[in-house]
């Protein structure tokens, strides 16, 4: 991909910057030498790779805000990073620029359990909130699958989802309020510790903001009582579109359930040779559809799902016995996308979002896409609300394998816009998607993105070039832009 | 105008509408692209209900109650698509044929409430603490910005993280931002089962008893206290809102539905009053104030309803030492900040942005604050 379109492109005094930086922070803060660059040069997306300018890693607000302040005076381009467990991109290094990683900010400064909230350091991994509320009842719903590592300040700048968002909803729907470093070095306060705040909703502009905006260096989050109970069920499908219409029916009958999950055959063999949790192999879909709420809730709407399933032709109906079985069930999809690591030497993402109804059309299509690019693809799918992952496998060292990857992934994203949807639910833009947004907005709308970027960052130093492209990249990428779901000449053969 | 059941087509999955002939944003882009041009202000109205709300702005009436209809419904998608001049009932008939509903409970506040007047007002009901928000729910907007640009943000997808959050950061902008014309909610199903309990308590207990439940697995939607009396709705499967109400206790209230929409409605006997009505927003457990002598405690404690004639800046600065803040709702008179001051830094990205969006500044200038 050509990453020089939008990079800034002046030259920096690294060695009067390097003075600076070093003046304002300690000295095991700043990373300077190549070898030690080297290990930030990518984040979860390690397909594209650059080595920064230089390494901060404050570990106080002020010493954020110094680093602000120099960085703005330099017109140093600054890049926040978190656990660098993005899959888009997003923490992608720049050459000519400071990454600024808030490893350090890793303390939960308080937890109010009235009001159930924790106000935490954006380097808090996720699971870390919920374990530290759990002896109170309490969690934080919020839970993407790399919850063990990913950070909290990370979540909020990718919006992240999860497997429970559908019911509990995404980070955006979680969390009160941020202290935030704006460009110049001020501190502010967006959001609030009441379940709203005057003015524009800046909380919702800054969330999924991907580092754009400001940085964030402390999230209030709220928490919910944990569910008395949780009970799951799988359903095991010998064709894909039937699992589709049990979503469907479930859906109509009412029933919201905390997570509804899928995975087609490639997914289920690759993560059952993996963790055993005894999915049946030979099905072409399955179906994992948990309940929580009350015992009384759950047994009246698990008997509900279970009767819908197979009206909608499961030809098998699993109930989870006990609680190591509901785990085992889960353990399975939570750990897909490793297992398809051990498949192939390398995978790609894709996370593409569609009205679920054109499920059908969408894996038909991506089915003849796999063959027509000559490359394996599983599918999992959060089935509830429309996210879809299709996991490309390729070999990195097959020349040309890569690039070909990147083009099918692309094809994929603009069937989902084709159908009404969007390139990105919960992983962002980042640098990954983003020639698609070319085709997803029109120029008026990247026009208006970037206008609100300059309202925040006029100089444009912050994460400069991810997440919305320049209309000179579109140009470049000759997107066509979709306008509700039609593509010109409608009448030509996609595939 | 109409599109009803009647509209609705049931051969498939889908719901085909056929939407009305009165797409008129092209023609609401023409006035604006005017006004941008000779500088004219414009005050946007849709049902013309929450005149009451906000400052008062001067501006040429831009009406938008003709640029009506559901343009989009798949019941199992949890998703509606309609206009902004839709009336608000006209959207709950729809989605209520098929047993769902506005999570947020929208107050209407008169019978020609409109959709678009409810996101720009970002106003929710007593189901907002455990259902959502306005904004929680809006999933994507098409709206007219100040230069006459018709844009769309968002999708009619439940997740979706492409490009900034435009459409949330347009509900609750009174229209300062853009005139929305368009607007895709997530909706949800109508509980199996509602019922109401009401307790006789004191006010800080209740508001104790509110939080401690509002932090245990019990299938709360609603939760007041006013004159003496908490009130909790539980919503859910009717095995699971029995099992509650045998946890929770209390007495069942038959007119629970009455009661939380003359709440959300603002029709209770509380709100006959003519003094300025507060709308004091704050972490739900904070303790009761001294203040709160003529209070109705909704949102689990979390919305207080506070009628008063005291000093604007002394309500606001009890409310700004538990972490709230202030709205003047009703009644404001001659109070001109109507919405809690926000701190100048944070005042700066609003005027920012509103250039942004609004470069002459002629969407309902000052309806939000003086410098907006």
């Amino acid at each position: 991909m050509n990453l020089a379109l939008e990079q800034t492109s002046q030259s920096v005094d690294r060695t009067a910057l390097i003075k600076r930086l070093n003046n304002a922070l300690p000295s095991d803060a700043l990373l300077t030498e190549h070898e030690e660059l080297v290990p930030y040069e990518c984040d979860g997306l390690s397909a594209y790779r650059t080595v920064p300018l230089l390494v901060v890693l404050p570990y106080t607000v002020e010493q954020v805000q110094a680093v602000m302040r120099i960085c703005s005076e330099f017109s140093v381009p600054v890049v926040a990073r978190g656990a660098g467990t993005g899959l888009s991109g997003g923490a992608l290094p720049l050459s000519n620029g400071v990454l600024l990683s808030l490893a350090r900010f890793n303390q939960i400064l308080h937890i109010d359990q009235q009001n159930r909230t924790a106000s935490v350091q954006p380097g808090v991994t996720n699971l870390a909130v919920s374990e530290a509320v759990a002896q109170l009842g309490l969690y934080y719903a919020p839970d993407p699958s790399s919850q063990i590592a990913c950070s909290i300040g990370g979540n909020v700048a990718e919006n992240a989802g999860g497997v429970h968002c559908l019911k509990y909803g995404l980070t955006l729907h979680n969390i009160l309020s941020l202290e935030v470093i704006l460009v110049t070095g001020e501190r502010v306060t967006i959001g609030g510790q009441a379940l709203d705040s005057p003015g524009y909703d800046l909380l919702a502009l800054m969330t999924g903001s991907e580092g754009m905006l400001g940085i964030i260096v402390e999230v209030t989050v709220k928490l919910l009582p944990k569910p008395e109970i949780a009970k799951v069920v799988m359903g095991v499908f010998d064709e894909v579109e039937k699992a589709g219409d049990g979503v469907a029916a479930i859906i109509a009958a009412g029933i919201i359930p905390g997570g509804l999950e899928m995975m087609d055959n490639p997914a289920i063999r690759a993560t059952e040779d993996f963790v055993h949790a005894g999915y049946p192999t030979q099905a072409a879909a399955i179906l994992l559809c948990e309940l929580d709420g009350t015992a009384q809730e759950v047994d009246s709407q698990i008997a509900t799902v279970s009767e819908l399933l197979k009206q909608k032709g499961a030809r098998e109906i699993r109930l989870a016995q006990n609680e190591n079985e509901r785990l085992l069930f889960w353990s399975g999809r939570k750990n897909a996308f490793p297992a398809v690591g051990r498949i192939s030497p390398d995978y790609y993402c894709i996370d593409g979002t569609i009205p679920r109804r054109h499920l059908g059309k969408v894996l038909g299509g991506i089915t003849e896409l796999s063959e027509q690019y000559d490359l394996r693809i599983a599918n999992v799918f959060h089935a509830g609300d429309g996210n879809l992952h299709p996991l490309i496998l390729y070999d990195s060292n097959h020349p040309g394998e890569l690039e070909r990857t990147e083009e099918l992934g692309g094809k994929i994203l603009e069937l989902c816009i084709e159908v009404g949807g969007t390139i990105t639910g919960e992983h962002g833009v980042g640098l990954e998607k983003i020639n698609q947004m070319c085709i997803q907005f029109q120029k008026a709308e990247l026009e208006q993105f970037h206008l609100v970027k300059a309202a925040f960052d006029p100089d444009a130093l912050l994460n400069p070039g991810k997440a919305v492209p320049t209309l000179a990249r579109c140009a470049e990428f000759g997107a066509m832009h979709v306008h509700n779901g039609e593509l010109p000449f409608p009448e030509l053969e996609r595939f | 105008m109409c599109i009803m059941a009647s509209c609705l087509s049931l051969s498939s999955n889908v719901f085909n509408f056929f939407v009305p002939d009165n797409d008129l944003a092209a023609k609401l882009s023409g006035v604006i692209q005017q006004a941008n041009q000779s500088g004219e202000a414009l005050r946007i109205v849709g049902g013309n209900t929450k005149a009451f709300y906000g400052r008062r702005c001067q501006g040429q009436a831009l009406s938008t109650t003709e640029h009506s209809g559901v343009i989009n419904y798949d019941p199992t998608e949890l998703v509606i698509t309609a206009r902004s001049g839709t009336r608000l009932t006209e959207l709950e008939n729809v989605l209520a044929e098929q047993n769902q509903k506005l999570p947020f409970e929208p107050p209407h506040f008169g019978e020609a409430a409109t959709l678009g007047g409810t996101i720009a007002c970002g106003l929710s009901g007593p189901r907002r603490p455990y259902t959502g928000s306005a904004r929680d729910l809006v999933l994507g907007i098409r709206c007219i910005t100040g230069r006459g640009e018709h844009l769309q943000f968002g999708g009619q997808v439940i997740k979706n993280v492409a490009g900034y959050d435009v459409s949330r950061l347009m509900t609750g902008a009174l229209g300062t931002l853009g005139l929305i014309t368009e607007v895709s909610l997530k909706v949800l199903p109508k509980p199996e089962t509602e019922i109401t309990l009401q307790f006789a308590m004191e006010q800080q207990p209740a508001i104790d008893r509110m939080n401690e439940l509002a932090g245990q697995p019990v299938p709360l939607s609603a939760a007041c206290w006013y004159d003496g009396v908490m009130r909790l709705r539980l919503s859910g499967t009717e095995q699971g809102v029995r099992a509650a109400q045998q946890k929770v206790g209390g007495e069942l209230n038959d007119e629970g539905d009455k009661f939380w929409m003359q709440l959300r409605e603002q029709t209770l006997p509380f709100f006959e009053n003519d003094a300025p009505l507060w709308r004091l927003s704050v972490p739900p457990a904070t303790k009761v104030q001294e203040l709160d002598e003529n209070v109705l405690h909704d949102w689990g404690g979390a919305q207080r309803w506070l009628f008063s004639s005291e000093d604007p800046s002394k309500i606001r600065e009890t409310v700004t030492q538990n972490d709230g803040h202030a709205t003047c709702f009703r009644n404001h008179g001659d109070i001109d900040d109507v919405f809690h001051p926000i701190p100048e830094a944070i005042m700066q990205l609003h005027r920012n942005l509103k250039q942004s969006f609004d470069p002459k500044g002629i969407l309902n200038p000052g309806r939000m604050y003086g410098d907006l």
